[in-house]
């Protein structure tokens, strides 16, 4: 505790000083009549705001930076409308785990639960959403709730807290004497030697093990220790959808992304297994098909910091709730090197036989072709966030990641509208890196205003944008699973996206008049500052391969006839 | 009306099972415990709350043994106000005995 200087503030300040202490540099969010307080605080503090034009693109901004720092980031919101718009970045923030803290303003104490001007029960709402939610009920619970809402977004597995705090509370005056002491993940829990010994002696007697691997093993910093692993005992390593960047794709043990979009040979290698290690993964069903059907044969040990994550879906043979970093730190010595000539050679024979297609990687007006030529001119310092879709899909596929955590999506929520607002909290994080937005017409539109922050802030984002005229992700689906009966999956009405960014300020190019694509990429990454690539799509093509919905993993759609060019990233 | 002859309790023969919860006594704990179990959508049978001591309440909660006990168990131990999940032994009958108050008035109407 660090002793306050004892003089009069207001719960503002109060709370204000607490973000500081935490290390808070910058903030996103709305002001409005019941945060109102807070604002007036803000304003001399230290404290940088972006002031976004929705609530959910400061959520999506919050989790962009949080996403790149790995550390818990605020952002703000008026009661009523202010706090229901930021449910859905709040959500998607605990499918997929990440550390950001909801500051919503609330009517003042007196007026809770009389059907207030803009009072609605943002506690209430957001207790399922949330790791865990505060409603705030004096000035002095500010000094105890901040900096435990801190712990608590970024202890064992991190996600998202909402602090509401009445008006009355905001503005009430008191003495504080001592600071508390900022707050701090907590410490991970003990390690438990004797399954971390099972494990090893798992792996060291598994003939045909695979390593499948996700975000919690980016998220704790254990990518380069879980290749040493695949790379000492030789065990090939399938990615989620949030693993991926983990293992660099041209690597000879890389799988790429395992499950409905994964390659053939992913999911047909995971079948073949006879150990699965799986760390930091939680079995979604994206990504093992039917449940029953995954990995029929294999042993499974399964590491989570999450003890909930552990005998959810699968049963593991061996189950250890730790940090990825710390499990494959206490395991490695135990390991046995490993050549499994039998395995890789397995592995590479289903990789040649069921390798994956990527149709028109070679013409940058095609979609594959198109990720790869903007990969190409962005270099490999660049963070990659994309909207969901068809585009998401395929930049997940082929996007030539180097690093664990350099793609920014919404994995667990698939959320539309996340991509422009997590690249500009991104790029305002790390001004260093640029920041690639892969978005698609319909996830665009959900977010667009946040192309005015975008611009105001003078964020380094260049937006892709893969305009299909329509859902593509939706119309796929139509066109395989319902009879191609097309319905409100296509947009009839044509949008002007180059003089819609124009409009807002930005700059904007047409690829459908680049006489030459790549160069007119190279040419609008060159410049500095935000931009919006307009790339139509003309034909509609559906990504392959694509496990139906429900099905098992080996019973993928599509992907397999060599009339289309194999991947040349 | 009263019926003639009172419906068992529990229609399905599925075992019941009891779980002690030490929670921090404030007004959203009730919303947090309840809020996990209809959202994993997993019944409960019964539930009696009352303060202990000053910041403390104990919760008993009735809920059917099945499969899915173990995942419900470790996602309530996660709750940031729930400080401790202990399983009631199998002799405890707070419950049973508590259905026969919960019982009288409506035979009485
Ligand atoms: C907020 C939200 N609403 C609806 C959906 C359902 N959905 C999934 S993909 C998709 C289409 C996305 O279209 P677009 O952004 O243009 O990407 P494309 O598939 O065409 O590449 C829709 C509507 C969603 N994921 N998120």
């Amino acid at each position: 505790m660090e002793s306050g200087k004892g003089e009069k503030q207001s719960g503002a300040s109060i709370l204000v000083k607490l973000l500081e202490r935490q290390g808070i540099s910058m903030v996103a969010g709305i002001p409005g009549g019941a945060n109102l307080p807070l604002y007036d605080a803000l304003a001399t503090s230290g404290i940088r705001h972006v002031l976004t034009r929705h609530e959910q693109g400061a959520g999506f901004i919050a989790q962009g930076m949080a996403r790149v720092t790995g550390t818990p980031q605020v952002f703000l919101a008026t009661s009523g409308p202010g706090a229901t718009n930021t449910l859905t970045a709040i959500a998607d923030a605990k499918l997929d785990s990440v550390p950001i803290i909801c500051i919503t303003g609330q009517v003042p104490s007196p007026m809770i639960g009389t059907d207030a001007f803009q009072e609605v029960d943002i506690y209430g709402m957001s207790l399922p959403v949330t790791k865990h939610n505060f409603l705030v009920r004096t000035t002095e619970e500010l000094l105890e709730v901040v900096p435990e809402a801190f712990r608590i977004a970024a202890s064992g597995r991190p996600g998202p807290v909402l602090i509401d705090v009445p008006k009355d509370v905001q503005a009430a005056q008191i003495c504080v004497n001592q600071w508390p002491e900022p707050g701090q993940a907590d410490p991970y829990p003990a390690l438990d030697l004797e399954a971390i010994e099972q494990a090893a002696q798992m792996i060291n007697e598994a003939e045909r093990p695979v390593l499948y691997i996700g975000g919690g093993v980016s998220q704790s910093g254990a990518a380069s220790a879980a290749m040493c692993l695949a790379m000492r005992s030789s065990i090939p390593v399938a990615q989620t959808l949030m693993g991926l960047g983990a293992i660099p794709r041209d690597h000879i043990l890389d799988l790429g992304m395992l499950g409905m979009h994964g390659a053939r040979f992913t999911n047909y290698i995971l079948e073949e297994c006879d150990l699965l290690i799986s760390l930091g993964v939680r079995f979604d069903d994206r990504a093992t098909g039917k449940v029953e059907q995954f990995c029929p044969d294999a042993s499974i040990i399964h590491v989570d910091i999450d003890p909930g994550e552990l005998d959810k879906i699968k049963t593991a043979h061996v189950g250890v709730t730790a940090d990825a970093g710390e499990f494959l730190a206490a395991l490695m010595p135990m390991v046995e090197a490993k050549a499994r000539a039998g395995w890789l050679s397995r592995v590479a024979e289903l990789k040649a036989e069921h390798p994956f297609r990527t149709p028109g990687a070679r013409d940058p007006r095609s979609p594959y072709g198109l990720i790869l030529e903007a990969a190409k001119r962005m270099g490999e310092k660049v963070n990659v966030a994309t909207d969901v879709g068809q585009h998401q899909m395929r930049t997940a596929q082929v996007y030539p990641l180097t690093k664990p955590g350099q793609l920014l999506t919404s994995g667990g929520l698939g959320t539309m509208g996340f991509g422009l607002p997590a690249a500009i909290g991104a790029a305002l994080a790390d001004p260093d890196t640029p920041v690639l937005c892969v978005s698609g017409d319909g996830s665009l539109l959900m977010n667009i205003q946040e192309l005015a922050t975008a611009v105001e802030q003078r964020a380094n984002v260049k937006i892709l944008l893969m305009n299909n005229g329509g859902l593509g992700l939706v119309r796929q689906q139509q066109e395989l699973f319902y009879d191609n009966n097309l319905f409100a999956s296509e947009y009839t009405h044509c949008v002007d996206y180059v003089t819609i960014a124009k409009g807002f300020g930005m700059n904007a190019i047409d690829l459908a008049h680049a006489s030459d694509p790549g160069a007119a990429l190279e040419a609008a990454f060159a410049t500095p500052g935000p931009c919006l690539i307009h790339a139509p799509i003309m034909e509609p093509e559906n990504v392959y391969p694509m496990v139906p919905p429900g099905a098992a993993n080996s019973d993928m759609i599509g992907g397999e006839h060599a009339h289309s060019e194999p991947c040349t990233a | 009306m009263p019926t003639a002859n009172p419906a068992p309790h529990k229609e399905d023969q599925t075992a019941m099972v009891q779980l002690e919860l030490t929670v921090r006594n404030h007004p959203g704990v009730m919303s947090h415990v309840c809020g996990l179990f209809s959202r994993r959508a997993y019944n409960m049978e019964g539930i009696l709350c009352m303060p202990v001591q000053p910041g403390l309440s104990r919760m008993w909660l009735l809920v059917p043994e099945d499969d899915r006990l173990k995942q419900v168990v470790t996602q309530v131990s996660k709750l940031h106000d729930v400080l401790s999940v202990e399983r009631r032994g199998a002799g405890s009958d707070d419950f049973q005995q508590l259905e026969a108050f919960f019982r009288q008035p409506a035979e009485a109407v």
